[in-house]
């Protein structure tokens, strides 16, 4: 089975994956990379807002919630 | 960051705390932790009343100090800012980060969430490689109860090397040990030996090699290793900060240490698989704190977070989520309107009660009618006004409002609302300001500060006099009763009406804050939209009584300031306006009669817009200002009945277009004096000031004008 790369934004609520990359840079990459966003860190998208976006996620054992074009630039690879 | 606190006053230079140590003085202890640990709840727990606020130099984050004793010993406890690392990627992680380096605190307490050890020990892992006079706090042990996380803290202890002391600062366990442990790590009577990470080969050795670049200029107390790592990292705010605090060679300006980093770092480039030191450095410490977690943290009983899920699948879901929100704010309202009603009356008749004794004093002093006019009926009654009005509703809503944010709660509103401000070019956390702002605008002003960026932040400045504060209430509610709801019958239908038409009014507040913010992002305020990064705490139950107490005392300390700052002297100038007589008129009559032209485009009349502008210090006085006009009482007065007021306002000319009128205009106009003033002292700018009095202001113009008319036109009014 091939691991791809999917942008965070896209995994569907209730998945699991690994983070792989992280395309931001400068001071947003480090909030991230604080955050616990590291390489392989597990995400669970737990649920979206009302009208879809942010989403919530569950990082390192807390909840944080992003935006969807914030999220596009963690790439994961999902949990199948 | 808390969003309720009290509007701050004081400025600090932010590096006296050394100052006022020294021989004999008091201990200085630095608190820091990530946001939502109950850091403030330590803080408040351990100084209580021994605090004040105030502004870190130079930067609008706040910062808090306060006092404790113990052992006979003083300790001076400083709370920093909450950060979730202190590699600065904000002000606040800046602020804290500087002082634990450069202030140089004698002991450092950093707080952790016991339910989310793994996150937090990044911060902690971080601080332990600045500062070995550490003692880690693991706060919230009983909601880790609660959640059957079984924790190991003298396991954690032995592994970091300092001193961890479990505590549930809301109701207080755990604190004496905490003092005890600080007592015992200021003294020397434990040494500690904190855990250092491993950063892995390649890190380690290009660190290492730049190691004797850096002990050239590195100060003797500040770790070479650390600040090697820094480098290698490209921290330019902390070369930025070397250079300013120690007045040394900047980093990155030295010859001979940029080549050394540069080499460093190309060996890094060659061993480390070309990820960039930031990386490595902050997935070492995860990886390590991950490991501590791992040993010390067990989850028993499965998934301890059910309960918060559910409760957020609920109040965050699509069909759910907002009415729910709507519904809260309805209920707040209505128990903000409801339960002010009664203390209201009873104070203005306490106040009216002590006014004919004084004026019996007057009289018997034989003191001049004019000194009791301007001192009795101006100045007095004003402050009666002011305070009967505003007190009973700041006292329940505030305290209401905290409840909400130390339940958890509203992080899920700005969770919920963010695309609409996103839409706007705005922040999500605009939502909490606003919200705040209908508590008191000056307030909502200073909640801005949650919002990083100062764009963004500056927006929500300018708008948030748009969402009508405690002083507007009665206005719209005293209108909307009388020429919606027919004169309100009954006390419970009249409540009902009061929050309906409140709700109504912030609805529509809502809206106009939501198109203004637009039209700012897309032209004097452009920009790009910032990284929104929300952390949604778990649920957690509010401590009653300490809230109640806080937050009432510190509201009613605002209400009474503000009452002798500004609305004494607004009630000298409204009497000696109401007097001063000029030919014929006085000079309030004058005024209205220069600006009923005006008035009566915008479907009001001269007298309104004057009461408006006098009512600039406090809006709760506009209307009193309205009646005292038509009355030619020259005073502040208030009528018993709603029939009364009614049949005043007919009399006048009053239609219900000039209710809608007034209504519109009360939602859309400048912001009230204390308000101008905290956005002055919060953006520093006249300019931004000038635009935050005259943006609302000419919305309102707009909006009553096109409603007066098109109203007229279609032969409505």
């Amino acid at each position: 089975m091939t691991r791809e790369l999917m942008p965070l934004h896209e995994l569907p609520v209730g998945c699991t994956g690994k983070v792989m990359q992280i395309k931001a840079t400068g001071a947003i990459r480090r909030r991230m990379l604080d955050l616990g966003l590291t390489f392989s860190a597990e995400v669970a998208a737990l649920q979206k807002s009302p009208s879809g976006d942010p989403t919530a996620y569950l990082i390192r054992g807390a909840v944080i919630a992003l935006r969807a074009q914030d999220a596009a630039q963690i790439l994961i690879t999902p949990a199948h | 960051m808390r969003l309720v606190k009290p509007p701050a006053g004081i400025k600090f230079s932010g590096d006296d705390s050394r100052s006022e140590a020294g021989r004999g003085g008091p201990i200085v202890v630095a608190l820091a932790g990530n946001p939502n640990t109950g850091k403030s709840t330590v803080f408040n727990s351990l100084t209580g009343m021994k605090q004040h606020t105030g502004n870190w130099s130079g930067k609008t984050v706040a910062h808090a100090r306060g006092r404790y004793s113990y052992r006979g010993q003083d300790y001076l406890l400083v709370d920093l800012p909450g950060s979730y690392s202190l590699l600065a990627a904000s002000a606040e992680e800046e602020v804290a980060r500087d002082y634990i380096c450069f202030e140089r605190p004698d002991v450092t307490v950093v707080v952790a969430d016991a339910t989310c050890l793994e996150r937090n020990l990044n911060l902690v892992l971080q601080i332990l490689e600045i500062t070995s006079r550490v003692v880690v706090c693991v706060n919230l042990i009983d909601e880790a109860e609660r959640k059957k996380i079984r924790l190991d803290l003298p396991l954690l202890s032995r592994l970091l090397g300092v001193p961890v002391v479990g505590t549930n600062a809301r109701d207080g366990r755990g604190l004496r040990r905490l003092q005890e442990a600080v007592y015992r790590v200021a003294s020397g009577e434990i040494s500690t030996k904190p855990l250092r990470v491993e950063y892995g080969r390649p890190l380690e050795e290009a660190a290492a090699q730049l190691v004797p670049a850096v002990r050239e200029i590195a100060p003797p107390d500040l770790d070479s290793r650390w600040l090697a790592l820094r480098l290698l990292e490209g921290d330019s705010s902390l070369c930025r900060t070397l250079e300013r605090r120690l007045k040394k060679i900047n980093p990155q300006k030295s010859e001979a240490l940029a080549a050394g980093i540069d080499s460093a770092r190309a060996l890094l480039e060659r061993q480390g698989g070309g990820r960039a030191a930031a990386d490595l450095v902050v997935a070492a410490i995860f990886k390590t704190a991950a490991g501590i977690a791992r040993q010390v943290a067990r989850a028993e009983g499965g998934n301890s977070r059910q309960w918060d899920r559910r409760l957020d699948r609920l109040l965050t879901s699509k069909s759910f989520g907002i009415p729910v929100m709507l519904a809260l704010l309805g209920v707040v309202f209505w128990i903000t309107l409801a339960g002010a009603n009664y203390p209201s009356q009873l104070l203005a008749e306490a106040f009216f009660r002590l006014e004919e004794r004084l004026g019996a004093l007057f009289s018997a002093a034989g003191a001049p009618p004019w000194l009791e006019g301007a001192l009795l009926s101006g100045i007095y009654r004003t402050l009666a006004w002011v305070i009967s009005v505003m007190l009973p509703p700041m006292a329940i809503f505030f305290p209401l409002f905290s409840y909400l944010e130390d339940l958890g709660y509203l992080p899920r509103v700005a969770f919920n609302l963010d695309s609409f401000f996103r839409r706007a070019g705005a922040h999500g956390k605009q939502a909490l300001t606003m919200c705040m702002g209908f508590g008191c605008n000056a307030a909502g002003v200073i909640a801005c500060r949650i919002i990083d960026s100062p764009r963004e932040r500056l927006i929500a400045v300018l708008t948030n006099n748009y969402a009508p504060c405690n002083g507007r209430f009665p206005t719209l509610i005293v209108l909307a009763s009388i020429f919606i709801g027919g004169g309100g019958a009954g006390a419970f239908s009249g409540s009902f009406i009061a929050a309906a038409a409140v709700l109504a009014a912030i609805v529509f507040a809502t809206a106009v804050t939501l198109g203004v913010s637009k039209i700012l992002s897309q032209t004097v305020l452009k920009g790009l939209p910032s990284t929104f990064v929300l952390e949604l705490p778990p649920y957690r139950k509010p401590h009653l009584g300490r809230i109640l107490a806080r937050s009432f005392v510190d509201r009613t300390l605002f209400v009474l300031s503000r009452a002798a700052i500004v609305a004494a002297p607004a009630g000298l100038l409204i009497w000696l306006l109401a007097h001063t007589t000029v030919g014929d008129f006085t000079l309030l009559q004058w005024g209205a009669r220069l600006l009923h032209p005006f008035g009566s485009l915008l479907g009001m009349d001269g007298y309104i817009v004057m009461a408006f502008l006098l009512g600039f210090p406090a809006n709760e006085i506009v209307i009193p200002i309205v009646i005292m006009s038509y009355l030619s009482s020259g005073a502040l007065l208030e009528l018993s009945s709603l029939e009364q007021l009614q049949g005043l306002l007919l009399d006048h000319g009053w239609s219900w277009l000039t209710a809608v009128c007034v209504m519109l205009f009360s939602l859309n106009h400048f912001p009230c004096g204390t308000t101008l003033l905290t956005i002055y002292r919060e953006t520093r700018s006249l300019k931004w000031t000038a635009a935050a009095f005259l943006i609302p202001t000419l919305t309102g113009m707009v909006i009553c004008f096109l409603v007066a008319q098109t109203a007229r036109l279609l032969g409505l009014a």
